[in-house]
């Protein structure tokens, strides 16, 4: 008891002090080369409504039991294809719509591309719920796995599916989609712009942030309803749930169904805001960006809470998007933000691993 | 004949993965419309850079703590070894052998870390590992990047970027260690090599004289004259000729085997009908006659395939690099004598269970660490070896793949989370390599686009480890209920 800090330590775990602290001498280093810290503000603003809803479907993920879903790449997978039918079909140009407003053409792009994207998510998620049913135990190492592979199966995919759209696919007679496809024309940014409010260099992306805000209501909602208390007693303590009438193995296929869904309007909603829809391997490493944010916010492989995901995703992000300028300036056109980002991301879910064991007795 | 039957599909079926690759690599092979005179000097090449560090693999899956993602650290390892040594200036074969002796060092220290770190995440080793690899990455550019001409100062211009902090994209081995090993002459071996021999056999004649053991005179001598013959034989012209080469053809090498078979069954042949005319039958195990004959059978009808025309073209394009193949060897030898130590047995024990193993006075998280610490080491020479054959070093780059393909290749012969022989990595690499030599040109013929080979091919290495693992876990999740079933109160966590 005679370090001061040990109880923050102890209550908040060494990464996080290590990380919050970080982040402020960023802030501080920012502030003290004289850089615009309103703009650098927008910046975390942006990112934070951006990725946030990718981390948010670690949520019911991590409560029903399957734990830290690396594999959302199958969520994302579905978003992506609602993503490119909406852009193929070229719904954001029908002039009925655009008659109304551009804007709202827009959103019925990215509302109809969310649409599609949910439906083949709940799919998937379905099918990838019976498979982590039947691997209790290593969750973690499958779906990182399994993951991959989706990613590297839609690869093939991408080469061979019959898009048509010139937005879409190489020109000059190259084969098969883009790598990164442009939604200037769909819908980029239209989340971004909604009642976005500027004072002075600061920009308040509204929209964006209303829409996180109000997906992590609704999962808050559900956590909050019988099926979700159920799931996250299910999730809690197996045994316990079963004694009590819940059905584990419904209430996990619940959760990463939920999860894959969220995972397949994160990926929109990140595409909207980059105005990029970015194909094969793109997304490959979306599922740990997404699990360390929770991690950082205060969540473990057990539990997680929405207060983590907002947390985590600010705090993450907002490294990330201070480190490129700051790091500028100590040694120019170097990539030591990109070293952070991967020093942070996997330090803190080895961290995370190296707990789960340590506390649930070691043999 | 029904049970025969039962037998046969039995066997498919455990071995389901690597025939389903064999019927893969075959239809590829033909789809890709490539000679095989291409197709298996390729495959030989391939082998000889990958299988040592596949086969860096086995001991972790012994120990129990699954397929090792780690050893990408000890790729790291090597990598920041072949860099000093270039800096250095250090050639040749003398400079392979520096880089090897300064990769040890630190590769064994990366491992003792990783194993230590591993022993706090049981169960979890192998997400453990792969984020780890993520994460030693970040530190490797750290390295590369800022502390190589940043806080340490080198001056070479070759080596550094221009600004002079940071190592740039590609170092070239062309002028020092670029097949370094596999230019080894044989002659060189065999000289080495027996040397070596008359070293260990005067110190092990001395060490037995000093603590005043028996030694066996007899032996002794046999084996020194018999070394002596061998190493007499080379300064035969023609044997010296054959021997100065620093390849092997792929023909030569097969007769050679062929020839060594018939003598080493035809020698235990004649023993056998001396002992067996004599009348001292009985002692020890009988000699297996029928393996016998069917050895030399065998060893006689692949002599005679060497003379069809189709075959006989492939044996003459294939060059072995044999010091590269001895290395091969000895390493799959090392995997085996291990498995006959205590340490192995202990490893063994670790491995199957570790309750189980403490309850035995095994010091499980020491035996671990030692596990990590040899799969790390022989990684890391593992990639030495295929950094010299290929003779560029793509700093950022060369590491980040290998434990993937390294994985994949040992799962697709047949290996799993819990077992891995030397069979089985060899197996596994003449599959998946043969699959990723001819699938973008399969995919160029089939779709019009080498592309779409390539991402088959690494769907195929992901989707392996992938189905792999879900098997495993399957398997270990459906374990605890069987026994539950079984004996009423299985609540043992495994």
């Amino acid at each position: 008891m005679r370090n001061p800090l040990k109880p923050l330590v102890g209550r908040f775990g060494l990464p996080r002090v290590i990380i919050v602290s970080f982040f402020l001498f960023l802030v501080a280093a920012a502030g003290g080369f004289h850089m615009n810290l309103m703009q650098l503000l927008s910046d975390c603003l942006r990112r934070w409504g951006m990725f946030g809803i990718l981390a948010l479907a670690m949520v019911p993920a991590v409560q029903c039991g399957i734990g830290l879903n690396f594999g959302i790449s199958m969520g994302i997978v579905g978003g992506l294809l609602g993503g490119l039918i909406v852009i193929q079909l070229r719904v954001a140009e029908y002039p009925a719509l655009v008659a109304i407003s551009p804007l709202f053409a827009m959103w019925v792009a990215i509302l109809i591309a969310i649409v599609i994207g949910v439906v083949l998510a709940v799919g998937i998620g379905y099918l990838y719920g019976l498979l982590l049913n039947r691997v209790k135990g290593s969750e973690m190492t499958v779906t990182t796995y399994v993951g991959f592979s989706i990613i590297a199966f839609m690869n093939m995919w991408w080469m061979l599916l019959p898009f048509t759209d010139g937005e879409l696919i190489w020109p000059n007679a190259g084969k098969g989609l883009r790598n990164t496809i442009s939604l200037a024309a769909s819908f980029s940014n239209v989340m971004n712009k909604t009642l976005a409010i500027k004072i002075g260099d600061l920009t308040i992306p509204t929209g964006l942030l209303l829409f996180f805000f109000f997906m992590c209501f609704l999962v808050w909602l559900f956590m909050r309803s019988k099926t979700g208390i159920a799931m996250s007693a299910a999730g809690a303590n197996p045994m316990f749930a079963t004694a009590a009438g819940i059905n584990v193995n419904k209430m996990r296929l619940i959760g990463t169904v939920l999860s894959t869904v969220l995972a397949a309007v994160g990926i929109l909603v990140y595409a909207q805001g980059y105005g990029f829809m970015q194909l094969y391997n793109g997304p490959m490493m979306m599922g740990f960006t997404s699990v360390a944010a929770v991690l950082i916010g205060g969540a473990s492989p057990k539990r997680a809470k929405i207060t983590h995901v907002l947390i985590g995703t600010f705090l993450f992000q907002g490294i990330l998007a201070l480190g490129l300028p700051v790091a500028n300036q100590f040694i120019p056109e170097s990539n030591l933000s990109e070293v952070a980002r991967l020093v942070i991301s996997n330090g803190i879910i080895i961290y995370a691993l190296s707990q789960v064991e340590g506390g649930s007795g070691r043999e | 004949m029904n049970k025969k039957k039962i037998n046969v599909w039995d066997l498919l079926f455990q071995n389901k993965v690597v025939f389903i690759f064999l019927v893969l690599c075959v239809a590829a092979t033909i789809a890709s419309k490539q000679p095989l005179t291409f197709v298996i000097p390729e495959l030989f090449t391939r082998i000889a850079r990958n299988s040592f560090i596949v086969l860096s693999l086995i001991i972790p899956v012994i120990a129990g703590m699954g397929l090792n993602f780690g050893i990408v650290i000890g790729a790291m390892a090597a990598q920041i070894a072949i860099f000093l040594t270039t800096y250095w200036g250090l050639t040749g074969i003398s400079g392979f052998a520096a880089t090897a002796l300064l990769t040890t060092p630190i590769a064994a220290f990366f491992g003792f870390l990783v194993g230590r770190l591993f022993n706090y995440m049981k169960g979890n080793e192998m997400i453990g590992g792969l984020v780890l690899g993520y994460f030693a990455d970040g530190l490797y550019q750290l390295l590369f990047l800022f502390i190589f001409g940043g806080v340490i100062k080198m001056n070479n211009t070759t080596l550094m970027i221009p600004t002079g902090v940071g190592v740039k994209n590609t170092i070239d081995l062309k002028d020092t260690v670029k097949y370094a090993l596999d230019t080894v002459p044989m002659l060189s071996i065999v000289e080495v090599a027996f040397y070596l021999l008359l070293i260990i056999l005067a110190c092990s004649t001395a060490v037995k004289l000093v603590k005043k053991q028996e030694v066996n005179w007899k032996s002794v001598i046999g084996t020194a004259v018999a070394a002596a013959a061998v190493y007499g034989l080379t300064f035969i012209k023609p044997v010296e000729r054959f021997l100065s080469a620093d390849r092997l053809l792929l023909l030569s090498a097969v007769e050679l085997g062929c020839l060594a078979t018939a003598l080493w069954q035809g020698w235990g042949l004649v023993r056998w009908k001396i002992q067996s005319s004599k009348g001292e039958e009985g002692q020890g195990e009988p000699f297996p006659v029928e393996k016998a004959i069917a050895y030399l059978i065998l060893a006689a009808a692949v002599y005679g395939l060497t003379y069809v025309p189709v075959l006989y073209k492939v044996l003459i394009a294939v060059r072995l690099p044999v010091m590269t193949y001895l290395c091969i060897g000895a390493l799959c030898c090392f995997n085996n004598i291990l498995m006959k130590t205590r340490l192995g047995q202990n490893m063994r024990t670790v491995g199957q269970s570790r309750t189980v193993a403490n309850a035995a006075g095994i010091d499980v998280d020491k035996t671990r660490i030692i596990a990590m610490i040899f799969s790390t080491v022989l990684a890391g020479w593992g990639q030495l070896i295929f950094l010299q054959n290929v003779g560029t070093v793509s700093t950022y780059g060369a590491h980040t793949q290998v434990g993937q393909f390294a994985i994949a290749a040992l799962l697709v012969g047949g290996a799993s989370v819990q077992k891995a022989t030397n069979k089985q990595a060899l197996l596994g690499i003449v599959l998946f390599h043969t699959l990723f030599i001819v699938s973008p040109l399969a995919g160029k013929e089939l779709f019009g686009d080498a592309v779409i080979g390539e991402y088959f091919r690494v769907f195929v290495s992901y989707g392996v480890i992938a189905m792999s693992l879900a098997m495993h876990a399957w398997k270990k999740a459906e374990k605890p209920k069987k026994e539950e079933a079984g004996s009423g109160a299985g609540t043992e966590a495994a």
